[in-house]
């Protein structure tokens, strides 16, 4: 099979991925070869079979609901990209082409 | 410094070994014994690292003054008399996708290439608790997506036995610290083969431990259903030694098997009698390197020798392994990665942008071409249209792969057969056709889909030098099995005791 340019673009939508365009061509033939490749799982005849996930058969694991220590504010915020005082500054969601806020 | 590489040590029968030339077990017994600190083993391995650096770019960050501090911390201890961990002044070279508290943490990633984790991943906690000292970080491809460490956004690593190829990846870091004698053991993590193939193609021992052995607890995800935490070493005893300080419950992660961790070291010694080893015809397929296939067979014959019994097993789906791996990684890797958005931690865009352009720009600048291919397989798998097609057809092939496994362990101890088709490849002969580099995991990606545990040891070296490796499989759990079967071969053979001869630079270089 092989991926139309529009379908990598959709994709790479989908991912949330800014492509370069000599990465869209590339991606096209590069991921074709790819799914043409893993089609070969088709061949085998799984109606009968239950889907696996995981391979331990561990299930419903619980732990008590206590109150336990976490990350503080310091912690949390020591990689941000931007921070402003206590918070996580970030880009205006709604109604503004602006960057992050900086009031 | 004050010591140099070249620092030696009498052993017991009066013979000099270079300290750097040691195995972990060596190093605490003559600790133990008061012929060596845990200083001078930190001196003489620093040397070794920053001289032989120059040539296998082993290492993101390696911090001298830190390792110091850390092994005069147990020399003061272990003279004032305190009990001491089980890796008392061992160091561990770490793959750079394990979370350590105050040490940039980068998983050879632009993205992450300032993230600081503000807490120890499960392994790096047991590891401090054990008194071993941890030394540096160790390059990878990038996410853990690779199979020849040439996916770092940082540096290229190189195969000590041949410095123009690729020592194997992701955990290539690793195993050319070890190979190359800069740490004596090292952790990696493996999701289709990444602990396996670097040893092998290194010359050296891997532990991909059973799925649930080890707790994720801060490795950086790649697929969590697959990846695996597991000890790089010179030696069988090593592994088991790094493997009993690793291994075990932890509540922090739910996948991690509340089972008790049974004596690694205790019965290694021990052969397996009966041992029956089964051999399937699909791991001697084509595609398979002949110098591989011939010393793996005389492998094969060796554990005849030792009075196992070869058996013929058939593992019918393993040749769609890879294909079923090739979906559900990315799949995983897909969703998994989603979290990498440039808002909380992690590079964001200096480009403007809304917030959906500036995710997209933030993952398109900083994540590498391996890595972005991984996400769009992975997002194109779960579409949808194609969920059923190709993410659900895979599970269900994962399911037979793991029912062949089931059924050929009912006839056998142990699954034998090579841990790569071929030896290390030279730098950048696959970079350009991703499914070529995909087939080195041909072998290895059965195991993790399985959930089984899985041990790479030097079998031998091609007529070039080039080191191969046997694959030994075992049911789930089985480690302490696989590790006596495995040092039953170590102790009639002596290619884990070879060194590579690296070219040392006049001075030492600093980085």
């Amino acid at each position: 099979m092989s991926l139309s340019r529009e379908e990598v673009l959709k994709v790479a939508r989908l991912a949330r991925l800014e492509l370069a365009e000599a990465e869209v061509a590339a991606f096209q033939a590069q991921l074709s070869a790819i799914l043409d490749y893993v089609a070969q799982l088709q061949q085998l005849d799984t109606v009968a079979v239950e889907e696996l996930a995981h391979p331990l058969p561990l299930t419903n694991v619980f732990r008590p609901d206590e109150e336990r220590p976490s990350l503080s504010v310091e912690e949390a915020l020591q990689n941000a990209p931007q921070r402003l005082g206590d918070y996580f500054a970030v880009p205006a969601i709604l109604g503004s082409d602006e960057g992050p806020v900086s009031h | 410094m004050t010591s140099s590489a070249a620092a030696t040590s009498l052993s017991s029968h009066g013979s000099a070994r270079p300290i750097v030339e040691m195995t972990a077990h060596e190093l605490l017994a003559l600790q133990e014994r008061g012929e060596l600190t845990a200083v001078a083993i930190a001196e003489a391995f620093l040397t070794a690292a920053q001289q032989l650096e120059v040539h296998l770019r082993s290492f993101l960050w390696l911090d001298a003054e830190e390792v110091l501090r850390q092994a005069q911390a147990v020399d003061l201890r272990r003279r004032s008399g305190q009990p001491l961990g089980p890796l008392a002044g061992i160091p561990v070279a770490i793959k750079d996708v394990l979370c350590t508290k105050g040490i940039r943490t980068t998983c050879a990633s632009r993205i992450l290439a300032n993230f600081v984790p503000p807490y120890d991943a499960h392994v790096i906690e047991r590891l401090k608790a054990a008194d071993a000292i941890l030394f540096g970080k160790t390059n990878m491809d990038e996410f853990a997506m690779g199979s020849s460490t040439e996916n770092s956004a940082f540096q290229q690593t190189r195969n000590p036995w041949d410095l123009q190829r690729i020592p194997g990846g992701s955990s290539g870091g690793s195993a050319a610290a070890v190979a190359g004698c800069q740490a004596p053991v090292a952790l990696g993590t493996d999701t289709g083969g990444s602990i396996r193939q670097p040893a092998a193609l290194c010359g050296i021992v891997g532990l991909k431990p059973t799925y649930g052995r080890v707790s994720r607890y801060g490795l950086i995800a790649y697929a969590s259903s697959l990846d695996q935490i597991g000890p790089m070493a010179h030696d069988v005893t090593d592994c088991a030694l790094l493997l009993q300080v690793i291994a075990g419950h932890d509540p922090r992660d739910s996948t991690s098997a509340p089972l008790p961790v049974p004596d690694y070291r205790g019965r290694l010694n021990e052969p397996v009698r009966p041992l029956r080893i089964g051999v399937p015809r699909e791991f001697f397929d084509k595609g398979l390197d002949a110098e591989v296939e011939s010393l793996v067979q005389q492998a094969l014959r060796q554990y005849e020798k030792l009075g196992a019994k070869l058996i013929e097993v058939s593992l019918p789906h393993a040749p769609y392994a890879l294909a079923a791996y090739y979906i559900v990684a990315p799949a995983e890797a897909s969703s998994n990665l989603a979290r990498y958005d440039g808002m909380h931690y992690g590079h964001r865009t200096r480009h403007k942008a809304d917030l959906i352009g500036t995710y997209a720009k933030s993952r398109g600048e900083g994540f590498g071409k391996e890595v972005q291919r991984r996400i769009m397989i992975g997002t194109y798998v779960l579409s949808s249209g194609y969920k059923d097609a190709y993410y659900r057809k895979a599970l269900k092939v994962r399911r037979l792969i793991k029912q062949d496994f089931d059924q050929a362990f009912e006839q056998c101890d142990v699954i034998m057969g090579p841990t790569s088709p071929t030896p290390a490849f030279r730098i950048g002969e696959k970079i350009n056709d991703p499914l070529a580099m995909y087939l080195s995991d041909v072998y290895t990606v059965s195991c993790n889909l399985a959930g089984l545990p899985g041990l790479s040891i030097p079998c031998g070296f091609t007529r070039e030098g080039l080191p191969v490796g046997l694959q030994l499989l075992g049911p789930p759990f089985s480690e302490e099995t696989l590790l006596r079967i495995a040092r039953m071969y170590e102790a009639v053979t002596d290619w884990h005791t070879r060194r590579p001869k690296l070219p040392v630079p006049p001075s030492p270089v600093t980085s």
